[in-house]
């Protein structure tokens, strides 16, 4: 909402201060401000010149030479290029050295060989929205009414010289959509009193509303509906003054009809609505639900169609109006109407609402029924209108008023105690300074053992209940002043739950690990969403998404992990170690709501080290991967029995280097390379993921934390190097050598693995070291070397391997 | 030549020869040679019996005394040695400092978990509960039990992506409050919360619109709090986030879910109050919404308003982020580079 602070101070006397303060004072005890500005603020000399005589440019075909009165001695020769450029008319001149809008400077100059001494302005040059240009005037220069004086700043003829304060309304606070409502605001905030002019309408008793027309409309569509007549009116330009208020309020003058409701609307926060009567077709105007699918053509040229929520005013038969929203093109004000039906009414605003989002109308009139209007001045708008236009246009006020106003129009009465305003806002204010916040307010306060009684006009529709004078009370009183504690009472402990807990530990576990933290969207694409399945579920859409990139909630995290690797890869980031830690979404037949699961996972390619001049690159692969998940896990005490066991079952994986991570019979999550072809289609080279159920990596049993005595008694190690063939894998040997040892094996690691030229064809070799170890006596040789011997022999016997 | 002379000239010999010795093998052999069992000095002590024997202490204790000179330059001159030595070892083993050091590998958290841990340590310091809740909500919890009833001009069903008529991607973690607020037993103490988590908008992604982001929300009710515990509580967060100089300053404002309601601008970090581009030039910064509960939500809960109250406030870490590392455009946080990830790696 933009006010002028010039009309401001005619309803409230705020002249002395200025805007800047003023913007200031609103923004800390109201709303918010968006903008305080002047139009004229980076021009000058810029004056009303007169244009004596003009000829046309000899080297142009569309130039015109101009002698200009700039109220000096001599004319100024201008060179005009605009269109609608005459002789005799009073127009911008931006004088040689002026400054226009934009920064730009104005000079003497030659064009085409002829001196100009300035520049004959358009509005938009001169800072004009070009939303606000009369449409008269958007192709061309403006033109000053005739009794302008040449030389004269033009800045005061066209408003220019007023500082508007732009503010930006709450939702709640929309009886700040008006002058009128900013004034009450603005005398509450400086403790004045507003003066509101009243209209006075002049009716012409000749005739009487009734030979015109009757309007009803039901009480739960309408609760006000009012009409008037203005008959005689010719329509035309709005004088000036009344095209400053309304540009100066962010509106495009049109014709003194439309221009008087507009101004009206800013004036009173009122939505009017003009008709021409004649074209109306009846006596009986009737406000009705829209039938579904009913049709009708709105003023901008749109055919819509209906639905049965719409309020539509009709003439008894068709539409003639989308209520609260727009007009309708075979009833609008022409140059030719005579005769105005002058509508002021309040509709629902949840109706008005729905019809504003479905017709894609939101308006200045649709906002506030909206959000609600002052109701009791829906009669004092319409006689302020109606008078303003019988008076521009020439015309006389029909005697009468049509429709009903059965709008409650009484004050509200709220209670609010002195005890619970201090209560609520930790102050310690005196009975004294509340009730003058009240009465700066202009509310009625009554009092009784310290609870007050409100009698809220109806101007200030926003307050309904206690809590709400508490904010009246609080933003008066300063929310600067209010004082600054800590909660007492009662003291809680404040700490991670055991989820928590772990979930943060994950985090810096992996980060330790070298991987970075991604955090990728929650919704993709149905295809990637389905990828990388740790379990059978369905999927949940969106009812109505914004791209088709986001259309899906995720089932797994290694999609997101991708779309990073691919992004970074593409950017020739080619080294990239990310983790993501997030939900999952997985829904079953019988719900519409997903289950929701915390996942973790990995996502490797390229190099984990560049090569230095001290160490060689190293390469991810998939053992890198599987000692990070492996630190995690036991990090995170699932020290012994995860099992990784080999499978070729996840469609988007490498079949040869991928395996599910069990922990007993369950499901942990799986780690190994992605699918080639899959790869290339993110154009990744060779990459290694894992993704884990982190909450049943939580859940499982953990083995208690306990401490072991570090042995006193040396350990004794025996070294052997097997020939294996290819498909005996290590862990049946581990598996064979632990079951097979005696009570001494304390450690076996694996600290050769060899394929190549100097072993037989489909064979590998693999050298171990095992870790013998007494903790209660020094072991004897003799002891261990029969352990080893046997336990080395039955290897032997339960697989093809042979001690090399 | 007499003992004595013999001695002098034997000390002098020695001590020269011990003082040219270039290495310590050289030292040994002197020290053999001169001092050991064959050497010139024990037969100086030996030929002592043919002196007649009132001379034999003083050439006997001349020649004990040169003996001891002797073995004293020999340990000092190996003493010497040995330091050259040393010295000579460590110049070899000389390194260039300069030469870098071995990387160390360490991942880096997301600038946004960062923040968010930041304000989760703050306020588990003050007693305060991390509440989660579901990513996916009810429109019951998500806006009706906020104080949003269906058709409140507040909901813009534009801004929601809606998966059925009554599920949701939820649009804050205030959600989260609401079923807390619903399952607390205030007989066990007061609530004091707070939910982080991720949200979603309808909304096309641009450089300042991001259609998931990140929200903390607070949430404190007890039965006597304030709107001055409010301000307290979001000074503390203010210094805690922004600095220990920082101001804020709270103005009029409106949610459905807090009466009274206010915005929080905190005093602009970057100029210190003066005005800058931050701040476009007003010394404040818009960083958070609060108020105190609306009695419907607490109504709806099933708390008593005349009994209980409080006050919640929210913020959101994309924004506080993109403030105080001048990200200027919110998609950075959810594309991944690494380059950007691993900026923000200062700890302390
Ligand atoms: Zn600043």
């Amino acid at each position: 909402m933009k006010v002028s602070k010039k009309w401001l101070d005619e309803y409230v006397p705020v002249a002395s201060i200025d805007a800047d303060s003023l913007a200031n004072k609103i923004e800390l005890s109201a709303v918010e401000i968006d903008d305080v500005s002047r139009l004229e603020e980076g021009q000058k000399k810029i004056v009303v010149g007169h244009i004596n005589s003009l000829v046309p440019h000899p080297n142009s075909d569309h130039l015109k030479i101009c002698q200009v009165d700039v109220g000096e001695k001599e004319l100024y020769q201008i060179v005009c290029g605009a269109p609608n450029v005459a002789s005799g008319q009073n127009v911008i001149v931006a004088l040689p050295n002026s400054w226009i809008a934009g920064h730009n400077k104005i000079k003497k100059s030659k064009m085409r060989g002829e001196v100009s001494l300035g520049m004959i302005c358009s509005l938009q040059e001169i800072g004009f929205s070009e939303s606000v240009v009369p449409k008269e005037y958007t192709d061309g220069i403006y033109v000053l009414p005739t009794d302008a004086i040449p030389g004269q700043s033009i800045f005061p003829y066209l408003g220019m010289d007023e500082d508007v304060i732009d503010i930006d309304i709450t939702p709640n606070r929309a009886d700040l959509l008006s002058v009128r409502g900013v004034a009450n605001e603005v005398a509450a905030l400086y403790d004045k009193k507003v003066n509101l002019p009243r209209p006075e309408v002049k009716e012409d008793d000749s005739s009487n509303i009734s030979d015109y027309l009757k309007a009803e409309a039901p009480i739960d569509l309408a609760p006000t509906y009012l009409m008037r007549i203005i008959k005689n009116v010719k329509v035309k330009q709005s004088p000036l003054w009344l095209q400053k208020r309304l540009w100066n309020a962010g509106v495009r003058p049109i014709n003194n009809i439309v221009d008087v409701t507009n101004y009206i609307l800013m004036d009173y926060g009122q939505p009017l609505h003009s008709f021409d009567y004649d074209k109306l077709g009846t006596k009986d105007v009737v406000v009705r639900l829209a039938n579904e699918g009913e049709k009708m053509t709105t003023l901008d040229g749109e055919k819509r169609e209906l639905s049965a929520e719409d309020i539509v005013i009709t003439n008894g038969s068709e539409p003639v109006a989308l209520a609260g929203t727009m007009g309708g093109a075979n009833t609008q004000i022409d140059d030719d109407s005579q005769t105005v039906a002058l509508e002021s009414a309040v509709f629902d605003g949840h109706r008005i609402r729905k019809t504003a989002r479905k017709e894609k109308l939101h308006s200045e009139a649709s906002v506030r029924f909206e959000r609600g209007i002052n109701v009791a001045t829906v009669k004092e708008a319409l006689d302020s209108a109606a008078q303003m236009i019988a008076q521009l246009g020439d015309g006389q006020v029909v005697a009468g008023v049509a429709g009903d106003q059965r709008a409650n129009q009484s004050d509200k009465e709220v209670k609010v105690s002195l005890a619970r305003i201090n209560h609520v806002l930790g102050t310690d204010l005196s009975s004294k300074e509340v009730k003058e916040i009240f009465a700066r307010l202009d509310f009625g306060v009554s009092e009784n053992e310290g609870m007050y009684t409100i009698k809220v006009p109806v101007r200030r529709w926003d307050i309904e209940i206690d809590a709400d004078l508490i904010e009246e009370v609080a933003r008066l009183y300063g929310y600067d002043k209010l004082p600054a504690t800590l909660p007492a009472g009662q003291a809680t402990p404040g700490r991670y739950t055991k989820t928590q807990k772990a979930i943060r530990d994950t985090r810096y576990l992996l980060e330790s690990a070298g991987l970075d933290q991604a955090i990728s969207y929650g919704l993709t694409t149905p295809k990637k969403a389905q990828r990388f399945a740790l379990e059978p579920a369905l999927q949940t859409n969106l009812d109505f998404p914004m791209s088709s990139d986001h259309t899906t909630l995720r089932m797994n995290l290694l999609s997101g992990l991708l779309d990073d690797l691919a992004y970074n890869s593409a950017r020739k980031v080619e080294n990239i170690a990310l983790y993501e830690q997030g939900r999952v979404f997985f829904r079953d037949d019988s719900t519409e709501k997903p289950r929701e699961v915390e996942h973790v996972a990995g996502a490797l390619t390229g190099l984990f080290h560049e090569a230095t001049w001290h160490g060689d690159k190293k390469k991810v692969d998939f053992y890198l991967t599987k000692g990070i998940v492996t630190f995690l896990l036991s990090s995170l005490g699932i020290k012994n029995g995860a099992r990784f066991e080999a499978t070729a079952q996840h469609e988007e994986m490498h079949p040869g280097r991928t395996a599910d991570i069990y922990l007993n019979e369950q499901l942990l999550g799986f780690i190994g390379e992605v699918h080639p072809s899959l790869a290339k289609e993110y154009k990744l080279k060779r990459t290694y993921v894992f993704e884990l159920d982190l909450e049943k990596i939580i859940a499982a049993p953990k083995d208690e934390l306990v401490y072991q005595e570090i042995s006193r008694y040396p350990i004794i190690t025996r070294d052997v190097a097997l020939a294996v063939p290819n498909e005996i894998t290590n862990q049946q040997i581990l598996s064979s050598l632990w079951t097979n040892s005696g009570q001494h094996l304390v450690d076996i690691h694996l600290f050769d693995h060899y394929q190549g030229e100097h072993i037989t064809k489909g064979f590998k070799s693999l050298a171990y070291t095992l870790v013998y170890q007494d903790k209660n006596a020094t072991l004897k040789d003799e002891v261990v070397s029969d352990e080893f011997n046997k336990a080395i022999t039955k290897l032997q016997e339960e697989l093809e391997v042979t001690v090399r | 030549m007499n003992l004595k002379d013999k001695l002098e000239q034997l000390k002098e010999n020695s001590l020269s020869e011990i003082k040219s010795a270039s290495d310590t093998k050289k030292i040994n052999d002197i020290r053999v040679h001169v001092l050991g069992k064959k050497g010139p000095i024990t037969e100086v002590l030996r030929g002592m019996r043919d002196l007649p024997a009132d001379e034999r202490p003083k050439v006997g204790s001349f020649a004990n005394k040169v003996r001891d000179e002797i073995s004293e330059a020999i340990t000092q001159r190996r003493d010497e040695l040995e330091i050259a030595k040393t010295a000579d070892k460590l110049e070899q083993e000389k390194i260039d400092v300069t030469l870098p050091g071995v990387p160390v590998k360490q991942g880096q958290p997301h600038v946004l978990e960062q923040v968010i841990d930041q304000i989760e340590k703050l306020f588990l310091g003050m007693g305060y509960q991390v509440v989660d809740g579901p990513e996916v909500e009810e429109d019951h919890y998500n806006f009706e039990m906020l104080n949003l009833p269906k058709d409140h001009p507040a909901r813009d069903m534009q801004d929601t992506f809606y998966i059925t008529n009554s599920i949701l991607m939820r649009t804050q973690t205030s959600p989260v409050q609401a079923r807390t607020m619903e399952k607390h037993d205030f007989s066990q103490g007061p609530l004091k919360m707070i939910s982080p988590g991720k949200v979603y908008r309808r909304d096309t992604d641009d450089a300042t619109h991001s259609h998931q982001f990140h929200q903390v929300e607070g949430l404190v009710i007890d039965k006597h709090i304030t709107m001055a515990d409010l301000k307290g509580t979001l000074q503390q967060l203010a210094k805690n986030l922004f600095g220990e100089e920082r101001e804020i300053r709270m103005r009029p404002s409106y949610f459905p879910f807090t009466e009274p309601s206010a915005e929080v601008d905190v005093s602009c970090f970057k100029c210190g109050g003066k005005g800058c581009a931050v701040c476009k030039y007003t010394g404040w910064i818009e960083t958070l919404g609060a108020g105190m509960v609306h009695p419907n939500v607490l109504k709806m809960a099933g708390i008593d308003p005349e009994i209980y109250g409080g006050f919640a406030f929210g913020l959101g870490p994309d924004r506080f982020a993109m403030l105080k590392y001048g990200v200027n455009d919110i998609r950075e946080f959810y594309l991944n580079d690494v380059r950007f990830l691993e900026q923000f790696s200062q700890k302390g």
